[in-house]
């Protein structure tokens, strides 16, 4: 059963699709929300609200998501598995779908130690690949985690996160699979910069026949400076900046006109890659880019479905 | 073993201060392993007492094979009759069991009980365990990502692996990526394959204090009695 | 006018309970709450009651305060972290939502989801420090927020409780913490809540004393029996034992107690156990019938 979100049906009319990354407030402000919605409306087809992203409180992407839903715009709401066990969890899931919300994402989330709560303590009651199976299995079977069944349709577009960049390489691509056993519909990477290692990665993809069972989203991030390259290549793990990248950085310029010209041809490689079936850009803190970046990238104007 | 800490002497300064008979009491087995409260820790702690404590204060020195069985503590019953408080160098099994057998006098914690583990070298101690009550090493290549993956997570490594290590505490190794050089090294990869489902966390200690009743122990002690 | 303002004005409040459905399907809640329009103050959203999974509190209140109806989000630590709690809170200002009653929560081994990690990060009075600091201006770890909430914070106290003393330190705790106003646990034996009262009245924080609608004597002694610092006198089970029309009977008990609780204390709590549909009874009998119009 389709679950109605616009993602889902940009991405099975087969046409490649586009989402973008919004982080919630850190505080009540919620015209903050909407003014990055606003520029996000129409350059996307769904915009990701991170769950208290790198362990920062922040709004929850639950209000957050029901707010978008109010704008008119496609959720893709966030959830880790850091600060809340499955009775949240899926009480979160029921609110977010009773209002709405279609599109899920499903994480591990970031430790609680980089945060500013570094004294809390973290759940993972569940792991990622254990909550794509409980949201499927609410989806699929009408049945919570607990085993108590339940009537009615939970119409759910899951979606999963995937890193190809991260150690022990060869094991990526099995954890992708069994996201994809788990139940996901969906997965957004992390940052490509390196396309020998996407590529690579993408033909083990290939070769397991993932990419017929799960559309697979490649990870954008629009460079601000050559210092944001090297903070990125040397202290966030799972993430490779390729020399020649930092170099053209440090040549530029115009830094910013250069990190957008890398993101284009970035978004230009992942989408002649078989398998690629869409782009999901982070430009956190940046968002007037992402029409930018669409626009010349050619994904402009986004298909109405 | 029980893995455990002195605490900071000014720390045990605090707590001792106002009793005028004490008695430092160690453990002979897990805190004499881990060079927390052993005999010789007994004796180096009492001494640094008596400096900073001074004239005020008399103190008795003892260790016991283990504090966390009856029949040891009850060696030390007059000891610890003659002391206003006990300030056990056990880990904090050890210091309840003097309580439970001595309820009347003071019991202080001198160690900061810190984990199951073991001494990966000499001056080095790793945790390995955490008691989840439903032991799943047979899954995952012999080494336990509920207790050394920061994140307990049972399915495969998050992204913050680095260079093998895990971003949360860099001096640790990913227990993701030890599991895969294991199974690997096995010729078992095919494990990581499978979906370890949700786990019931009753046996641990989330489903409250826990308790082992074992009926056919129960059986032959009550037949002797 | 809302919770905080009746108050405010000295004015005597009706709260009661809306519970959120098992699954997506908010009509029902909707519904009952919109029965009671204009009836009772506010009401009572509760978070997963009994460690029984259900639709979020967060998630009705927003529905709830849609519609012009107020919302008293109920938030347990059992379920969230610290990040996840103070997250919720203010996602819950942002959405219009302005009391909040923090509580410690049941542990999962109660409800249906007995194989959860519970979470307990924080405690209910952890969880009210941490809301009033929010409304001060800062999260827990003491960063500036962009937009402040102004919560109207709420705790529940359980009079009953043997012995009481433990409670009204808890209590006092509790205001001391951030807490505004005070929900009871069932009261059944008046002279008890009017000692109790004597005991917390100079915290001077309103109590709302919490009346459920007894549905049976078996209901009844069960309560006894299971729920702690519950205590439903021999009389009323054999008012409820002997009772024609039980329904009747239940309105009965509830009257007569809300007529000895009113001059004790700021409020009364309603806990419908799915007899909604005699609390307009219930109110009309006790003449606290028009409450929160606007
Ligand atoms: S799985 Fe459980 S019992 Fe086994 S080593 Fe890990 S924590 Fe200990
Ligand atoms: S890096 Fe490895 S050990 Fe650390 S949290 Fe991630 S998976 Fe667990």
């Amino acid at each position: 059963m389709p679950a109605g979100s616009n993602l889902e049906a940009v991405l099975s009319a087969g046409r490649f699709a586009v989402t973008a990354e919004l982080g919630p407030p850190k505080g009540t402000n919620l015209s903050v929300v909407e003014r990055k919605a606003e520029i996000l409306r129409h350059c996307c087809d769904a915009v990701n609200l991170t769950d208290n992203q790198t362990a920062i409180v922040r709004m929850s992407s639950l209000a957050c998501a029901i707010h978008l839903r109010r704008l008119g715009l496609d959720p893709v709401m966030q959830m880790t598995c850091r600060d809340r066990n499955r009775l949240a969890l899926q009480s979160d899931v029921l609110g977010a779908a009773g209002a709405g919300v279609r599109n899920f994402l499903c994480l591990s989330g970031d430790h609680q130690q980089f945060g500013n709560h570094p004294g809390a303590k973290n759940v993972f009651d569940l792991d990622s690949i254990q909550l794509i199976q409980v949201l499927a299995g609410m989806r699929d079977t009408r049945r919570f985690q607990g085993g108590d069944e339940f009537t009615g349709d939970i119409p759910m577009f899951i979606g999963a996160a995937a890193n190809p960049f991260a150690d022990p390489l060869p094991y990526r691509v099995v954890r992708l699979a069994k996201k994809v056993r788990a139940g996901a519909n969906f997965v957004q990477t992390q940052a490509v910069f390196d396309l020998e290692i996407f590529g690579r990665w993408m033909a083990q993809v290939r070769a397991r026949g993932l990419h017929e069972q799960v559309a697979i989203m490649a990870g954008i991030v629009p460079l601000k400076s050559v210092g944001t390259a090297r903070y990125m290549r040397d202290y966030v793990s799972g993430i490779v900046v390729p020399d020649a990248i930092i170099a053209r950085m440090e040549d530029a310029a115009d830094p910013k006109a250069e990190g957008m010209a890398i993101a284009v041809e970035l978004i230009d490689a992942a989408r002649e890659i078989p398998g690629v079936r869409g782009v999901h850009i982070m430009a956190v803190g940046w968002e007037e880019v992402v029409p930018i970046l669409a626009e010349r990238a050619g994904l402009l104007p986004r298909p109405l479905i | 073993m029980i893995v455990a800490q002195q605490k900071p002497l000014e720390d045990i300064r605090q707590m001792a201060r106002g009793f005028r008979r004490l008695l430092v009491l160690g453990c002979g087995t897990c805190t004499t392993i881990c060079f927390a409260g052993g005999e010789k820790e007994v004796g180096l702690l009492a001494t640094s007492l008596r400096s900073v404590l001074g004239q005020e204060i008399e103190i008795e020195e003892a260790v016991v094979q283990r504090q966390c069985e009856w029949e040891f503590l009850d060696q030390v019953g007059e000891a610890v009759g003659r002391a206003e408080a006990v300030l056990s160098l056990g880990c904090g099994v050890g210091v309840q069991g003097i309580g439970e057998r001595y309820p009347g006098v003071v019991v202080l914690p001198g160690l900061n009980t810190a984990f199951m583990g073991l001494t990966e070298a000499p001056g080095i101690w790793g945790e390995r365990c955490m008691a989840c009550g439903d032991c799943l090493l047979h899954r995952t290549g012999g080494i336990c990502p509920v207790a050394r993956c920061a994140k307990s997570l049972l399915n495969g490594p998050c992204g913050g692996v680095q260079d093998g290590h895990c971003e949360i505490s860099p001096e640790n190794p990913c227990a993701w990526v030890l599991i895969y050089d294991r199974l690997m090294q096995q010729g078992r990869l095919e494990q990581l394959e499978e979906i370890i489902p949700v786990r019931d966390w009753k046996a641990s200690h989330s489903g409250g204090p826990r308790r082992i009743v074992r009926p056919d122990l129960r059986e032959m002690v009550e037949e002797e009695v | 006018m809302t919770l905080r303002a009746a108050l405010a004005q000295g004015q005597f409040v009706v709260t009661a309970e809306a519970s959120p459905p098992k699954g997506t399907n908010v009509a029902g809640a909707i519904a009952e709450a919109e029965h009671l329009r204009g009836r009772v103050q506010a009401f009572n959203v509760t978070d997963q009651q009994s460690s029984v999974m259900r639709l979020g509190s967060l998630a009705l209140c927003y529905l709830l305060k849609e519609r012009g109806l107020e919302p008293i989000f109920q938030v347990t630590c059992r379920d969230r972290n610290r990040i996840a709690l103070q997250s919720d809170l203010l996602s819950a200002a942002a959405l219009g939502i302005e009391n909040v009653l923090c509580l410690t929560g049941d542990h999962v081994k109660l409800g249906d989801h007995p194989q959860a990690k519970p979470v307990f990060d924080l405690d209910s009075v952890s969880l009210l420090r941490a809301a009033a600091g929010l409304v001060a201006g800062q999260d827990m770890a003491g960063k500036k927020l962009d937009g402040t909430p102004d919560f109207f914070l709420g705790a529940v106290v359980s009079p009953g409780a043997d012995p009481v003393e433990p409670q009204l330190l808890k209590m006092e705790k509790k205001a001391q913490a951030g807490a505004e106003f005070f929900q009871t646990q069932a009261i059944f034996d008046p002279d008890a809540f009017a000692r109790f009262m004597e005991a917390a009245r100079p915290m001077g924080k309103p109590v709302f004393a919490g009346i459920i609608m007894l549905k049976s004597a078996g209901m009844a002694r069960f309560m006894n029996r299971n729920v702690p610092g519950v205590h439903v006198p021999d009389r009323l089970i054999e008012v409820m034992e002997t009772a024609k029309d039980r329904q009747e009977a239940s309105v009965g008990v509830a009257v007569e107690l809300i007529r000895q609780l009113r001059p004790l204390c700021q409020g009364i709590h309603l806990m419908a156990m799915g007899w909604d549909h005699l609390l307009p009874r219930v109110l009309e009998a006790t003449g606290l019938a028009a409450q929160g119009v606007v």
